[in-house]
C-alpha cells in the first residue's frame, strides 16, 4: 500500500546513464527481465553456488600466489627463514612456496585458503552432482548442463592433481611419479606420452613448468567458459523447482532476482569465502615444509593424494597383482584397470545417465519440478549403489592410515575392500528401494488417511483414538507425486488386439527395454487425494493396496487426477 | 577376635576381608620379589654389583620367556646374547619390556622398572654377550647438529615407516611403526643402533654417530615445531584435510544454505507478531 | 493404515497440529501467489495465473514497498547494522595485523610462531569480516524485507513449428547459395585440405621431449660402480654393514644428486641372518633371445643382498623393511616383497620382483656393483617384455 508521493524515484544523473546505455545497447527489457528473473528457494540449490563462489575464490587467491610462485625445477640450495631446512637441496618451485608461507605476508593465508578452497570446490560439485542426480533435475532438457557438469568435475579433478604438484614436495611428486607410473603402462604410446610430457626421463626438469601453465591458463580458461555456459542454460532454460504448493511444470515460484536473490546469493558468497577463510586460519593445509622436497630415493608412510583422486588410489590399492607377457611386450593390467578403466567406467557411466535413463523409462517429456528421492525408487538405488562403490574405492586409497589408527591389519583392509566393492553395491541397491518403497507408502498411507496429531480422543464406547488431520494443501502439493508418465503402453508381455506384442519391444533390445522399464517403472504412485479434502476414503485405497508393488504402467488402477495443476506435464 | 566374629554378617565386612587379604598377599609377594625396593647401587660403578642386580632382575622378570641364560626360546622370545646394553635399555626404558600380551607387536606403557635397576639389567645382559652400548649423552646431544642433514637422512630411511612427520604408520600383520612423539634423545638414538621388533638395524658404521644425531635434531624440532597454519590435523596429510573439507567446510556452509532459504516464523505458523 | 480414521472435528485455531512433512516453504499467507486474491481491498493484484501461458514476466505485479511488521524490522536493522560495523571494523584490523605482525626475515624470534600469529590475525580478521557482512545481509534478506513470492511462467522450450520451418530453409537456402552441395569436387578437396591442418599440431607436440628409445632397459650401475649410503655419501664394506637386520638405501658413485639417475638406480642392501638367504636362481623366460638370469645367491656378499628401492607397479621408492619378517612393503599401494627369497611378490599390485643388483666387493673391500641390473627397473612398459 503506497501513494505516488511516497515512492522512490530514480536520481537524473543515473536515469541518464542508464538511457545513455540502453540507447546503445537496447537493454531495458532483457535487463528488466533479468532483474524479475524468479529464483525457487531450497538449501540445496545452494550446493552448486558453494562450488562457483569457491571457484572464483581460487581465482582471486590463484592471482596472488601467480605473482610470488616460481614454476622452475632448477635446484637451489636453501637459506631461507625456515632454518630447519638451511642447506637443504630443492627446486626453486619448493623454495619459493616456502618464500610465500613464510616471508611473504598473508602468504601461508593466501595457499591454505586456495587450497582449502579447491577441496571444497571438489566437494561441493560432488554434493551439487548427488542433488542433481537424486532429484532427477538432469532430465529433459537438462541434459547439456549435466554433461557440462561432468566435464567441469573432471577438469575440475585434473585442476587441483596439477595445483598440489606444483610446489615440488615429497608427497605431490610421489603422486607425479604414480601418474608417470600409469602413463608408461600404456600400450603402445606410454613412454612416449610420458617422454612427451616429462621432457624426458622422471623428473626431468620440465613439468613443473608444463603442469604451471596448464594449472593457470589452460584449465581455468576452458573452466570460466563451462561455467559460463552452465550458468546461462540454468537462466536460459530457468532453475527446477521442488514440488509445493502453485508449483507447476509451467511456472517457476520463487523470489525475484532484484533485489532478493542478489542479496542472498551476494550473502553467501561472503559466507563461502568466510568459512574458507576461518579453515584457512585454524586448520593447517599442506604444510610442504614438513613434507619436505620431493626426491625420487624417499617416500612417507602414509601418503595420499588429496581427497578427490583417493577413489583412483583405493582402485590402485586394492587389485590384485595381475600383468601379460606377451610378444616381447609387457600389458600391466594391475595398472591399467584401476587407474583407467575404473575412472573411465565412473564417468562414462555418469555421463550417459541421463540418456540411459530416459531410455529404460521411455519417458521424453519435459521435466521442470524435482522429484523427491524417494518417487524414483530404481534411480536412488542405482545412485546409493554407485555411492558405495565410489565411497569403497576413496576408502581403500587411505587404507595404512585405517589399519594404523583403528589397528586392523593392513592386508586385512585390502581383503575387505576386494569382497566389499562386489557386494556393498548389490545389498546397497537393495536396501534403498525397500527404504524407498517403504518410505512411499508412508506417503501414500498420510495422503489417503492423514497425518496423526498426537490428539487423544475417548469415544463413548470407551476407546482410545489418535485423531487424524488431512493434509493441508500446501503439504498434499509436497508430496503428491504424479503418476509415470504414459510410456511403453504394452510391455512385450503384453500383446495387443491381435496377440502381438509391441513392435518396438520384439528382439533381444526390446526385451531387455522392457525388462529394464519394469524395474524403473516399480513403486507406489502417490496420486493426490481426488476430491481436496482428503478424507481418503476410497481412491486413496486404491492407491495402497491393488497396485501397491507394481503401479501399472499406462495408467490401469491408478486413479486419475482431476486437478490438472499438480500432475501437470506442462508440455 | 569376638568384635569380628560378631560383625562377620555385616553387609561390609566381605570387602573388609577381600581388602585385608589383597594386602596380605601383595605384601608377601613385595617381599619375596623384592620389587619397588631399593636394593642397592650407584650408577655403573660397581661393575659386579651391578651385574649381580641385573642377573636377578633377569632371572624374575625376563628368564620366563628369554630363558634363564638369555638363550631365548624359538617361538617365545629371541636370544638377548649380543643384543647389548642398548637393546636392553630402550626395550624395558620404553616400557615394552616385560611384554604384558601377546600382540603383533610390544606396545610401549608405563616402564616397571627404575633407571637404575635398567642400567642393571643391561649390564648384565651385555655381560653375556657384548653388543651396542647405551649410547653416552654427548652421544645422544643435539646441540649444533644439522636439522637440514637429518631432515634428508630421515626421509630416506625413516619416513616410510614413520611417516614424515613421525606420526607412525602401518606394517603387515598387525606390527606398525609408533609415532615419535615421546621418545627421548637416547631412545631414539637406541632404536637406529639396536633394530627393535620388524624396524631395520642402523649402525653406527653405517649411519654414523653425527647422522644419528642430525636426525635426532630434526625429529625433535619438527615435533615442538608450532603449526603456523592452525590445528595440525594429525600431521598425517590430505585424508584428515579431506575429512575437514567435508565436515567443517561443507558441513558449514550447508548449515548456512538451511539457514538463507528457512521458512521464516510467518511462512510456517500463518501469523504475524510484533514481538522477537 | 491406522484404526483412527477420524478427522479432526472441531478442533481450536490456537491447536495447530504438528507438521510432519519436509519440503519447500509454503507460500506465505496474505501475499501474492494466492490465485484468489485478485482486486484485493489494499488495491494489489495477485500474479498472472497457474497454467501455461505465454508472458515471461508478472507484468503488473508489484513488490511490497514495507515489511508488514515494521517493529521486528527495526530491530532486525539494528542487528544488521552492528555485524556490518563489526565487519568494518573487522577488515580494518585485517590490515593493522598485516602492517603489524611480522613475519619472515623481519622477525626477531621464531620465524614459524611468527608466522603463526600473522596468519591467525590475518585470517580471523578476514573470516570475521567476511562472515559478519554476510550474516547481516541475510538478516537484511529475510527479517527487513518483506516476504514475497512470485511466480514467473516458462515459456515452451521447443520452438514453434514456422521458426523451425524458418530455419530449415535458411539452411537449405544457404547451402544451395554456396553451391557446396553441387560441386563435389570443391568440397571434397575442401575436407582434403583441411584434414593435415587439423593434424599437424599434433604432430608438433613431438617437440615436447626425446624419444624413449632404450632409455627404460638400463641404469647407471656398471661393473665396478661403487655403492654409496645415500645421505652420508660414504662407500660401505661388508665388515662395517655387519648387523643382521640391517637396511639402508644406496646410490651409485657419481649419481649422488642426479634425479635422473636416481629414478631408476636407487637400490637398497639388507643384511640376512646367516641362513636365512635363500634367494632362488630365476632366469626370464627370453622371449627375445638369450635366457637372462636375473636372481642369483652368487649375487650377494656376506648375506648382504641388494635390491632396486624402485618398486615394480608405479615407482615409489618400496623402502619399508621389515626386519622379523623379512618383508620390503612399498607404503604407497602396499605391495609387499619377500626380500630373503628374491623379492618376489607376495602381496599388493606389484607384477613382479624388485630386480636384484648383483654385488660383490673390490680390492679395498668397499661394496661395488657387479654390473647393471639384469632387468628393467620400476614400472611396466609396452616395449618391457
Amino acid at each position: 500500500m503506497s501513494t505516488d508521493n511516497e515512492r522512490l524515484t530514480i536520481p537524473k544523473p543515473l536515469a541518464k546513464q542508464a538511457g545513455d546505455l540502453d540507447d546503445r545497447f537496447h537493454a531495458a527489457k532483457g535487463v528488466r527481465t533479468l532483474l524479475r528473473k524468479v529464483f525457487p528457494d531450497h538449501w540445496t540449490f545452494l550446493l552448486g553456488e558453494i562450488a562457483l563462489y569457491s571457484f572464483i575464490i581460487l581465482i582471486l587467491t590463484g592471482i596472488f600466489l601467480t605473482l610470488f610462485f616460481q614454476p622452475s625445477m632448477s635446484e637451489v640450495v636453501y637459506h631461507g627463514s625456515y632454518t630447519k631446512l638451511d642447506g637443504v637441496r630443492m627446486s626453486q618451485a619448493y623454495q619459493s612456496t616456502l618464500n610465500i608461507s613464510f616471508d611473504v605476508r598473508g602468504g601461508l593465508l593466501m595457499r591454505q585458503i586456495h587450497h582449502w578452497a579447491a577441496d571444497v570446490f571438489l566437494a561441493a560439485i560432488l554434493c551439487h552432482l548427488l542433488r542433481i542426480f537424486f532429484t532427477g533435475a538432469y532430465r529433459k532438457p537438462r541434459e547439456t548442463n549435466w554433461l557440462i557438469g561432468i566435464a567441469m568435475f573432471t577438469l575440475g579433478i585434473f585442476e587441483g592433481f596439477l595445483g598440489y604438484s606444483m610446489p615440488d614436495d615429497l608427497l605431490s611428486g610421489t603422486g607425479v611419479r604414480i601418474a608417470e607410473g600409469v602413463l608408461l603402462g600404456i600400450p603402445v604410446v606410454g613412454t612416449y606420452l610420458s617422454f612427451f610430457l616429462f621432457g624426458g626421463q622422471f623428473p626431468g626438469t620440465e613439468f613443473v613448468v608444463r603442469f604451471y601453465i596448464i594449472h593457470v591458463l589452460l584449465i581455468p580458461g576452458l573452466l570460466l567458459a563451462l561455467v559460463s555456459a552452465h550458468l546461462f542454460l540454468m537462466v536460459h532454460q530457468k532453475h527446477t523447482q521442488m514440488p509445493g504448493k502453485g508449483r507447476t511444470n509451467a511456472n517457476v515460484v520463487g523470489q525475484p532476482m532484484y533485489p532478493y536473490f542478489m542479496v542472498k546469493t551476494g550473502a553467501f558468497f561472503f559466507f563461502v569465502f568466510g568459512v574458507l577463510a576461518l579453515l584457512a586460519t585454524f586448520a593447517q593445509i599442506n604444510p610442504v615444509w614438513e613434507v619436505g622436497p620431493y626426491t625420487p630415493t624417499a617416500i612417507s608412510a602414509g601418503s595420499q593424494p588429496d581427497f578427490y583422486m583417493g577413489f583412483l588410489e583405493g582402485s590402485l590399492r586394492m587389485f590384485p597383482s595381475w600383468t601379460w607377457d606377451i610378444g616381447g611386450h609387457t600389458i600391466a593390467w594391475d595398472v591399467l584397470i584401476p587407474a583407467l578403466v575404473v575412472p573411465g567406467l565412473i564417468f562414462t557411466a555418469l555421463g550417459i545417465w541421463p540418456f540411459l535413463e530416459s531410455w529404460a523409462t521411455g519417458d521424453k517429456s519435459y521435466h521442470h519440478v524435482n522429484q523427491r528421492p524417494r518417487n524414483a525408487p530404481t534411480r536412488t538405488a542405482i545412485g546409493m549403489a554407485g555411492i558405495t562403490i565410489y565411497g569403497i574405492l576413496w576408502l581403500e586409497g587411505a587404507n595404512d592410515l585405517i589399519a594404523d589408527h583403528f589397528q586392523i591389519p593392513l592386508y586385512t583392509t585390502t581383503e575387505i575392500a576386494r569382497w566389499a566393492i562386489f557386494i556393498g553395491p548389490v545389498i546397497a541397491f537393495w536396501a534403498t528401494r525397500r527404504i524407498c518403497f517403504g518410505l512411499q507408502r508412508r506417503d501414500a498411507s498420510m495422503l489417503s488417511h492423514g497425518v496423526e496429531t498426537g490428539i487423544i480422543q475417548q469415544l463413548p464406547n470407551g476407546a482410545f483414538v489418535e485423531l487424524e488431520r488431512p493434509l493441508t494443501e500446501a503439504e498434499v502439493a509436497e508430496i503428491a507425486a504424479p503418476p509415470p508418465a504414459p510410456t511403453l503402453a504394452i510391455t512385450a508381455r503384453e500383446v495387443d488386439d491381435n496377440g502381438l506384442p509391441e513392435p518396438a519391444l520384439r528382439g533381444a533390445r526390446g526385451k531387455l527395454q522392457a525388462r529394464v522399464h519394469e524395474i524403473f517403472a516399480e513403486g507406489i504412485s502417490l496420486a493426490p487425494p481426488t476430491n481436496g479434502h482428503g478424507n481418503g476414503h476410497g481412491n486413496g485405497h486404491a492407491a495402497v493396496d491393488g497396485g501397491s508393488e507394481r503401479a501399472a504402467v499406462g495408467g490401469a488402477g491408478t486413479p486419475q487426477v482431476e486437478d490438472g495443476d499438480a500432475t501437470g506435464d506442462g508440455e | 577376635m569376638r568384635w569380628i566374629t560378631a560383625r562377620r554378617r555385616r553387609p561390609l565386612f566381605g570387602y573388609a576381608a577381600v581388602l585385608l587379604a589383597l594386602v596380605a598377599v601383595g605384601m608377601l609377594y613385595a617381599a619375596v620379589t623384592g620389587v619397588g625396593g631399593s636394593t642397592a647401587s650407584a650408577g655403573s660403578g660397581s661393575s659386579s654389583a651391578q651385574i649381580a642386580e641385573g642377573k636377578d632382575l633377569f632371572d624374575t622378570s625376563c628368564s620366563s620367556c628369554h630363558g634363564l641364560d638369555a638363550q631365548g626360546r624359538s617361538g617365545v622370545a629371541p636370544s638377548l646374547v649380543g643384543a647389548g646394553a642398548a637393546a636392553v635399555d630402550f626395550q624395558v626404558g620404553t616400557g615394552r619390556m616385560p611384554l604384558k600380551e601377546s600382540n603383533a607387536e610390544a606396545a610401549q606403557k608405563p616402564p616397571v622398572f627404575n633407571q637404575q635397576q635398567i642400567y642393571a639389567i643391561a649390564a648384565y645382559v651385555a655381560s653375556l654377550g657384548g653388543g651396542p652400548a647405551i649410547p653416552t649423552d654427548q652421544q645422544v646431544s643435539t646441540a649444533g647438529a644439522d636439522a637440514g642433514n637429518g631432515q634428508s637422512l630421515f626421509n630416506a630411511n625413516c619416513a616410510q615407516c614413520h611417516n614424515y612427520s613421525g606420526a607412525g604408520g602401518a606394517l603387515t600383520d598387525g606390527m606398525y611403526a609408533p609415532a615419535l612423539t615421546n621418545a627421548t634423545n637416547r631412545q631414539i638414538y637406541e632404536a637406529m643402533l639396536t633394530g627393535p621388533e620388524a624396524m631395520p638395524v642402523f649402525n653406527d658404521e653405517t649411519l654414523p654417530p653425527a647422522d644419528k644425531r642430525d636426525i635426532i635434531a630434526y625429529i625433535t624440532q619438527t615435533r615442538s615445531e608450532t603449526n603456523p597454519g592452525g590445528f595440525s590435523l594429525g600431521r598425517v596429510g590430505p585424508t584428515t584435510e579431506g575429512l575437514v573439507a567435508w565436515l567443517g567446510g561443507i558441513g558449514a556452509l550447508v548449515l548456512a544454505a538451511l539457514w538463507i532459504t528457512a521458512k521464516r516464523r510467518e511462512e510456517r505458523t500463518g501469523e504475524i507478531t510484533d514481538n522477537r | 493404515m491406522s484404526d483412527n480414521d477420524r478427522d479432526l472435528e472441531g478442533t481450536p485455531a490456537e491447536r495447530q497440529p504438528p507438521h510432519r512433512v519436509i519440503g519447500t516453504p509454503p507460500p506465505a499467507p496474505g501475499i501474492l501467489t494466492d490465485p484468489e486474491r485478485g482486486d484485493g481491498e489494499d488495491g494489489r493484484k495477485g500474479t498472472t495465473p497457474y497454467g501455461p501461458g505465454e508472458a515471461e514476466a508478472p507484468e503488473l505485479a508489484e513488490l511490497p514497498a514495507e515489511n508488514p511488521n515494521p517493529v521486528s524490522a527495526k530491530n532486525w536493522e539494528r542487528v544488521a547494522a552492528a555485524l556490518f560495523i563489526i565487519s568494518a571494523l573487522a577488515s580494518v584490523a585485517f590490515i593493522a595485523a598485516y602492517v603489524g605482525l611480522e613475519i619472515g626475515g623481519d622477525t626477531k624470534g621464531n620465524v614459524v610462531v611468527a608466522t603463526m600469529r600473522s596468519n591467525m590475525g590475518l585470517g580471523s580478521a578476514m573470516a570475521l569480516a567476511f562472515l559478519a557482512i554476510g550474516i547481516g545481509m541475510v538478516i537484511w534478506v529475510r527479517n527487513i524485507m518483506p516476504p514475497v513470492e512470485l511466480a514467473e511462467e516458462r515459456h515452451p522450450m521447443a520452438s514453434p513449428d514456422e521458426d523451425r520451418k524458418a530455419f530449415a530453409e535458411t539452411i537449405i537456402e544457404g547451402a544451395e547459395a554456396s553451391q557446396i552441395t553441387k560441386r563435389p569436387l570443391l568440397r571434397r578437396t575442401l575436407i582434403a585440405a583441411t584434414l593435415p591442418a587439423a593434424l599437424a599440431p599434433l604432430v608438433i607436440l613431438r617437440g615436447l621431449g626425446p624419444q624413449p628409445g632404450g632409455n627404460l632397459r638400463t641404469t647407471v650401475w656398471k661393473k665396478g660402480t661403487r655403492l654409496l649410503v645415500y645421505g652420508t655419501n660414504q662407500p660401505i664394506t661388508p665388515a662395517d654393514f655387519d648387523s643382521p637386520g640391517g637396511m639402508i638405501t644406496v646410490v651409485p658413485e657419481g649419481y649422488q644428486e642426479n634425479d635422473e639417475a636416481l629414478t631408476k638406480a636407487t637400490a637398497i642392501i639388507i643384511k640376512m641372518e646367516p641362513g636365512q638367504l635363500q634367494i632362488p636362481t630365476r632366469y626370464n623366460d627370453g622371449a627375445d633371445g638369450a635366457r637372462t638370469l636375473l636372481n642369483s645367491m652368487n649375487w650377494t656378499v656376506d648375506n648382504i643382498v641388494a635390491y632396486s628401492k624402485i618398486c615394480t607397479h608405479l615407482g615409489c621408492p618400496a623402502a619399508l623393511y621389515e626386519q622379523t619378517t623379512q618383508r620390503i612393503l612399498c607404503p604407497c599401494h602396499q605391495s609387499t616383497f619377500q626380500a630373503n627369497q628374491g623379492a618376489t611378490v607376495i602381496f599388493g599390485p606389484a607384477p613382479r620382483p624388485l630386480p636384484q643388483l648383483p654385488i660383490t666387493t673390490n680390492a679395498q673391500g668397499y661394496l661395488v656393483a657387479q654390473s647393471d641390473f639384469q632387468e628393467p627397473v620400476g614400472p611396466s612398459f609396452w616395449e618391457r617384455g
